[in-house]
């Protein structure tokens, strides 16, 4: 069924008897010619363009609980490509493309809404990093502006322009950046894959790889052995888990990243800020809750859920930008799992085992990445090379010392 | 979380810096060792799920490091040993 303004109409008239469920149930087949791991964002999505874009196939997504019942609902649904280097930028600047025309493209109303990002500036140093990533991002296609202390100050008045650690100088802007219904990205992609036949096996988790001679041949299921030609896994929080099924150790370690909304509030911010310095960023939700987040907790876990220090940090950052802040009580504060590689970039690529390919890595950035990573991961699926805007994610980048080291850190592993 | 440290009692984890698996402790011999093996050394991780034992640091106490034992799936803490005595235990000299 086709979503338009015309059906609405129409069943509204007719008492809204004509709307059918998004997907199917399916039972699953003895095998697929491609079997994705993991019903989020980006399994989804991989799902969905390798059926749309890449080949007619028998494809099956395997879930462990339910669709987008993992990361893709719990992040703070922030979408932009404000990115620095070359193996990054020209990927999320795909990514943000896709973003603009994903509703059209499958027919499903996710809120992308364009209203900006901006990054806070408090020294002249951070003015310089702050212009030099713009310029980057501008020679890769995307959009960058720097904004004064005046223009930011005519956005957002009620900041502390004036603190005395972190005062605010200016701040790096794109406008083309914001926020989508995150619930409704995994939804659009599930329904636009139904559509095209694929197979979403919901409460099915995987228990096993059946591999032979360095071959994968299916996978190990709650619902029995399912048959596969090729297989890829896309279930960043559990990439470990899985892939030691195929008896491989990753550069990931798992650790819970919190993320916090307040009680709705009248609108007040209209965009996405970030500061940096403070460990602290936020938006406001169309039901005018803010939405903000810091720091990752800082070790490993499992558990979906954080403790009490990061939340007071995190809401102490946020006090320091907007000190109206503390008149707003929390709603909710939960947490998610993030795969945290040790450079700090993701991962598309294949693996020793033939016909397995792994996609993981996201650390605390996978929603924005959704769109790109799946039609990256659809394209190496598909035609074993990757995307030529995903080349630099590679397995191999620590060995040969070509790590992606966003935040200028260098290659430690203990950055995280 | 509480870390019950062998010497100084129950300590809040908010005093310590956290380094990771505790596997850390056996670094490859860096004139013998192989590349491959410094980068299993170095980026590869079992990454658990259930009990992990993990380096942390007392930095804001008597600057001991500590192996703990943790269940990564509750955040519950099993064991708490000084990273000293593991060491010893695995046969380095210190």
């Amino acid at each position: 069924m086709r979503y338009s303004g015309f059906r609405i109409l129409k069943e509204a008239l007719t008492g809204h008897k004509g709307w059918t469920p998004a997907w199917r149930d399916p039972e699953p087949q003895a095998s697929y010619d491609y079997v994705i791991v993991g019903g989020g964002g980006h399994g989804l999505a991989t799902a969905y363009y390798l059926a749309k874009e890449f080949r007619q196939a028998r494809i099956a997504v395997l879930e462990k609980g339910y669709l987008g019942g993992g990361n893709v609902g719990r992040n703070t649904t922030i979408i932009r490509s404000n990115y620095l280097l070359d193996g990054n930028e020209p990927f999320y600047e795909f990514s943000l493309k896709l973003w603009e025309g994903l509703e059209q493209d499958f027919n499903y109303n996710a809120m992308v809404s364009q209203r900006g990002i901006i990054n806070l500036i408090h020294t002249d140093a951070a003015r310089d990093a702050a212009t030099r990533r713009g310029n980057a991002m501008i020679l890769n296609g995307a959009d960058a502006e720097l904004l004064n202390r005046d223009q930011v100050k005519a956005m957002y008045p009620f900041l502390n322009f004036d603190d005395a650690r972190f005062p605010i100088k200016g701040a790096l802007m794109q406008r083309r950046g914001g926020t989508v219904r995150h619930d409704a990205v995994a939804w659009g992609y599930a329904r636009g894959a139904d559509s095209r036949g694929v197979d979403l096996i919901q409460n099915c988790e995987v228990t096993g790889m059946r591999i032979e001679n360095g071959r994968i041949l299916g996978v190990e299921t709650s619902r029995g052995f399912i048959g596969a030609k090729k297989v890829g896994v896309a279930v960043a929080g559990s990439s470990s888990r899985v892939m030691a099924h195929a008896g491989m150790r990753l550069p990931i370690e798992s650790h819970v990243l919190q993320a916090f909304v307040s009680e709705g509030l009248k609108p007040l911010i209209d965009g996405v800020m970030t500061f940096g310095a403070g460990h602290f960023y936020v938006s406001q939700s169309d039901k005018g809750g803010l939405v903000f987040g810091g720091d990752i907790d800082g070790y490993n876990s499992y558990a979906q859920r954080g403790n009490l220090p990061v939340i007071e940090d995190v809401i102490e950052g946020g006090m320091a930008l907007m000190p109206m802040l503390g008149r707003a009580r929390l709603l909710r504060a939960w947490g998610g799992i993030m795969d945290m590689s040790m450079d700090g970039s993701p991962i598309i690529d294949r693996t020793p085992v033939e016909g397995l390919y792994f996609n993981g890595g996201w650390c605390y950035g996978g929603f924005k990445a959704t769109p790109a990573s799946g039609w990256c991961f659809a394209h190496l699926l598909a035609r074993d090379e990757p995307h030529p805007t995903a080349t630099a994610y590679r397995f191999d980048r620590f060995l040969k010392g070509l790590m992606i080291d966003e935040k200028g850190q260098g290659a430690t592993p203990n950055l995280h | 979380m509480i870390i019950n440290h062998p010497i100084l009692g129950p300590r809040d984890a908010q005093e310590f810096v956290y380094l990771g698996d505790a596997s850390l402790i056996q670094r490859p011999d860096g004139m013998t060792a192989s590349i491959e093996a410094f980068h299993d050394y170095t980026y590869l991780r079992d990454n658990s799920a259930g009990p992990h034992r993990e380096l942390w640091y007392h930095e804001q106490g008597d600057r001991s490091w500590l192996v703990v034992t943790r269940n990564t799936l509750t955040h519950e803490i099993l064991k708490v040993e000084l990273a000293r005595d593991v060491a010893r235990a695995e046969g380095r000299s210190r």
